[in-house]
């Protein structure tokens, strides 16, 4: 819960979304061989954010990795990513 | 040994047109979103050099640097970075993965009709 609150507050500040889904998933991958087990390894992330208009999916990418830089060097272990921009089609 | 590895990962991406830098191999892969990215190449019909980065910790660390990508698969065309397994479904769900694969002249199985 902890990991999730903070990959919230760093997405909110550093993207300004209009909508922010953080599901933390590492349940679903406690068995795996290199999962770190910590409850707090696995995250699917849906995000809407202007900010992303008019960029390429590599660069939005970018864009939720260097927010979540210290994160992704620490505990998190996969992070799943679906990125829009206003106005876009959502799925899933 | 640093620079060693970021020139060993350039000339893999030089000396293929198509690389997936994964865990594991294409045959037998080690983490799930490795397999869904090797899924795609083979659905598509796109021959691919697997490099499985489990091989090693430089490979698995250098991989992350040479990109500036934080997360293993890795997908290369034409020496051009392309994305990880989310990205790699979402092109191969648009259509623009096949589109992709046909601009740069890539030998490939698949054809849409």
């Amino acid at each position: 819960m902890v990991a999730e609150q903070r990959i919230k507050e760093k997405l909110w500040i550093a993207l300004e979304p209009t909508r922010l889904d953080v599901i933390n998933e590492s349940e679903k991958h406690a068995g795996h061989r290199s999962s770190p087990g910590t409850g707090e390894s696995h995250f699917r992330i849906l995000i809407v954010s202007p900010k992303f208009a008019g960029l390429s999916r590599v660069a939005r990418h970018r864009m939720v990795n260097e927010a979540l830089a210290d994160e992704l060097r620490g505990g998190i272990h996969a992070l799943a990513l679906a990125t829009y921009a206003p106005g876009e089609e959502v799925r899933g | 040994m640093a620079e060693d590895i970021q020139a060993a990962i350039k000339k893999t991406i030089d000396d293929n047109d198509v690389v997936l830098f994964m865990k594991g191999t294409a045959k037998f892969p080690q983490c799930g979103f490795s397999a869904t990215a090797a899924k795609i190449l083979e659905v598509l019909g796109v021959p691919f050099k697997d490099v499985n980065v489990l091989e090693s910790s430089a490979l698995r660390e250098g991989i992350k640097t040479f990109s500036n990508w934080p997360t293993i698969p890795q997908l290369y065309i034409k020496g051009e970075f392309v994305g990880g397994c989310d990205i790699m479904r979402e092109m191969y769900q648009a259509g623009e993965l096949h589109d992709l694969v046909c601009q740069k002249g890539i030998p490939h199985s698949h054809h849409h009709g």
